[in-house]
């Protein structure tokens, strides 16, 4: 691959420890990028508030799923025990809410944890089969022992050297520029 | 009275000098290194077990059940037995992976995925009996509503439905937790590998994961719903097993008492599960840095108040057969400590009632042999109950000129030890080529994790800044 034909994805700055990259975080942040990401082998406190995000919306996905299945199951149930097919049980009443619990309440839990699951990685966008970041070597550091900054040619404010610069002036250990192979 | 106050720190939850680098290596060394012959040989002797269950299940769908010892009172014997004891002991990888979660509880991390693994394989082989145990296994897909070429649908009145939902959602929402857990470990084996198969195996799995904060932000929020999701869920699917007993009319079983008490004892006998599993297992992998004796001490505590509650359960059947003035339910009392199964209720008695009472001793909490020896013995003591409950409150309730002694068969006893087999065959392919621990969650309880202990200054690393602050108070006169 020569250099002409690689188009610049970004810039990545590896930092020492959970603090240093919690510092840096909130120094790009300050510096009023958009586009970038820290990346950590665990979730660090308070990197959060560092990043300024915003609540994960994740929670009104789960309502959705949780209400969904609630929502059918009572429906199915009615539906089935009610209209569909009666069955006469030691003369209980046919729509008879308190054995609907157990069903509705499974069923509820069921759709709601696939929600939460699947609206997770939806969220994230993940599967994703190819990122550039992994064409960087240190970068698998990343799920073992290694902090990282990562600020993306596609934000307004974004020059290389000025990216460096900002990483060299909270003490990156290493500083690389990211390129997109394809 | 003057006191010193002295400020005693909690023990570290990863024993040894480890840094993060190092937690990775201890981790990810097994899925990544050539397989020991001593695993060959466990999963050889596993695989023998499966086939012979395997063979046992084939013949009863051949000859049906029949050849089990069931008789005409007894119509439920070793399957249902089999299934509330697996069942249970599934319980308590939940428990440490949904219930400690919620009260931040750090040291579960040494054994949430260990126990996760344990609580699917166990659901797995519970869930064969009551579906083998329908008799035509080829119509089990009546049990789920279907609109069908009969027009029948099944009832949902019935107990024994509710429990195909509440042990197929368990099943389906713990395995979803165990695996949104595991995908950053993915990532970690994926970065590690070298193999190639390997690598593209585990970068599958991994779904492209790179530990981006704006990730972990939702999948935080993912993980703690799911635990709360989880938590209740857990609960009640004891509860509603126990109902299959509960919501019937015999003597013995309809009780008000049985879900809290199922429960206490899915509990208790999952925790004694993990502490065998683990006692083995850390020993085999070199993993006493984060399986530790601490860890044991707190499942110990555990196994301990779950195995009181479950012996006051026994006492409060007694007591509500004498306080209920209801003849049969003192009679099946009755039957139990002296009837045809007291050998049955004696063992019981022992294991469940006089053993955990060895655990309030620290130094008992603390040895390892003594554990390992009362885990199986806890095990032991909660197939007797779960027999106790089926087969002798069955086979001697209202009519004494019905009743009739139930002994096993040779069918019902490869069956159960078939399930071992199992169980057995997925817990070394998940010691294998899994990350038997959570590495990322480990990593997230060291001191180290947490930018506030370090210095503001150099920004080192300081092992004083996780004390708490000691504020020196003024005498006031």
């Amino acid at each position: 691959m020569d250099a002409e034909n690689k188009q610049i994805y970004g810039v990545l700055a590896e930092f020492r420890n959970p603090k240093e990259l919690v510092d840096a975080a909130s120094s790009v942040k300050k510096s009023g990028y958009q586009d970038f990401d820290t990346y950590a082998p665990f979730p660090i406190h308070g990197m959060e508030k560092a990043m300024g995000l915003k609540k994960s919306p994740l929670g009104w996905i789960v309502l959705g799923g949780a209400l969904t299945g609630m929502i059918g199951a009572l429906a199915l149930m009615i539906w089935v025990m009610g209209y569909e097919y009666p069955m006469n049980i030691s003369g209980k009443p046919f729509i008879n809410f308190p054995i609907y619990v157990p069903i509705t309440f499974e069923i509820t839990v069921l759709l709601a944890a696939f929600a939460a699951t699947f609206g997770m990685l939806a969220l994230n966008k993940l599967p994703r089969l190819y990122n550039p970041l992994f064409n960087v070597e240190r970068f698998s550091k990343a799920s073992d022992d290694g902090f990282f900054v990562h600020i993306e040619a596609s934000d307004d404010l974004f020059s290389e050297e000025k990216v460096k610069k900002l990483f060299q002036d909270n003490g990156a250990t290493h500083i690389e520029t990211v390129y997109d192979s394809e | 009275m003057s006191t010193d106050y002295k400020y005693v720190p909690e023990p570290a939850l990863v024993k040894g000098d480890h840094s993060f680098g190092s937690i990775t290596d201890l981790i990810a060394k097994t899925p990544l290194s050539p397989t020991p012959k001593l695993w060959y040989l466990a999963f050889g002797l596993a695989n023998i077990l499966l086939i012979t269950l395997l063979g046992a299940i084939g013949y009863l769908v051949w000859d049906g059940t029949g050849i089990w010892g069931l008789n005409n009172p007894a119509g439920w014997g070793w399957a249902i037995i089999n299934f509330v004891w697996w069942v249970g002991i599934g319980h308590a990888g939940t428990l440490i992976s949904a219930i400690l979660f919620l009260f931040r509880q750090g040291w579960r991390t040494a054994i949430n995925r260990f126990a996760e693994a344990m609580t699917i394989f166990a659901v797995m082989c519970a869930g064969i009996f009551p579906a083998i145990h329908v008799g035509r296994i080829w119509v089990i897909y009546w049990v789920f509503p279907i609109p069908n070429s009969m027009a029948a649908w099944p009832n949902f009145s019935s107990p024994l439905l509710w429990d195909v939902f509440a042990v197929s959602t368990y099943f389906t929402v713990s395995l979803l937790f165990w695996y949104v857990g595991l995908i950053p470990d993915f990532a970690t084996l994926r970065d590690k590998a070298k193999n190639k198969i390997a690598k593209i195996s585990y970068g599958i799995a991994s779904l492209g994961w790179t530990g981006s904060f704006r990730n972990w932000w939702n999948y935080e929020k993912a993980y703690m719903i799911l635990a709360g999701l989880a938590t209740p869920l857990v609960l009640s699917v004891h509860t509603i097993v126990s109902f299959d007993f509960a919501v019937s009319v015999i003597p013995g079983w309809h009780s008000t008492i049985f879900p809290p008490y199922f429960v206490a004892g899915a509990i208790y006998s999952g925790f004694a599960m993990v502490l065998t599993l683990m006692l083995i297992a850390r020993k085999i992998y070199g993993l006493e840095d984060i399986m530790n004796i601490d860890i044991m001490e707190k499942m110990n505590l555990v196994m301990m108040i779950t195995g009181n509650l479950v012996a006051f359960a026994y006492l409060m059947e007694g007591f509500i057969a004498w306080y209920s003035g209801y003849i049969y339910e003192q009679g099946i009392f009755w039957l139990y400590v002296v009837g045809p199964y007291a050998w049955g209720f004696w063992i019981l008695m022992f294991c469940n009632v006089v053993t955990p009472q060895f655990l309030w001793f620290k130094k008992i909490r603390r040895n390892v042999a003594i554990t390992f020896v009362i885990s199986i013995i806890v095990n032991i003591g909660m197939w007797f109950e779960r027999f106790m409950i089926s087969v002798a409150s069955l086979s001697t309730d209202f009519m004494p000129s019905a009743w009739d002694y139930y002994s096993p068969t040779f069918w019902d006893i490869i069956t159960y030890v078939g399930t071992f087999g199992l169980f057995f065959t997925f817990f070394l392919l998940f010691l294998r080529f899994l990350p038997m621990v959570a590495i990322a969650e480990v990593k997230g309880v060291m001191p180290q994790a947490d930018p506030h202990n370090y210095d503001e200054e150099t920004n080192e690393f300081d092992i004083e800044k996780t004390k708490p602050v000691v504020v020196q108070q003024e005498q006031t006169v």
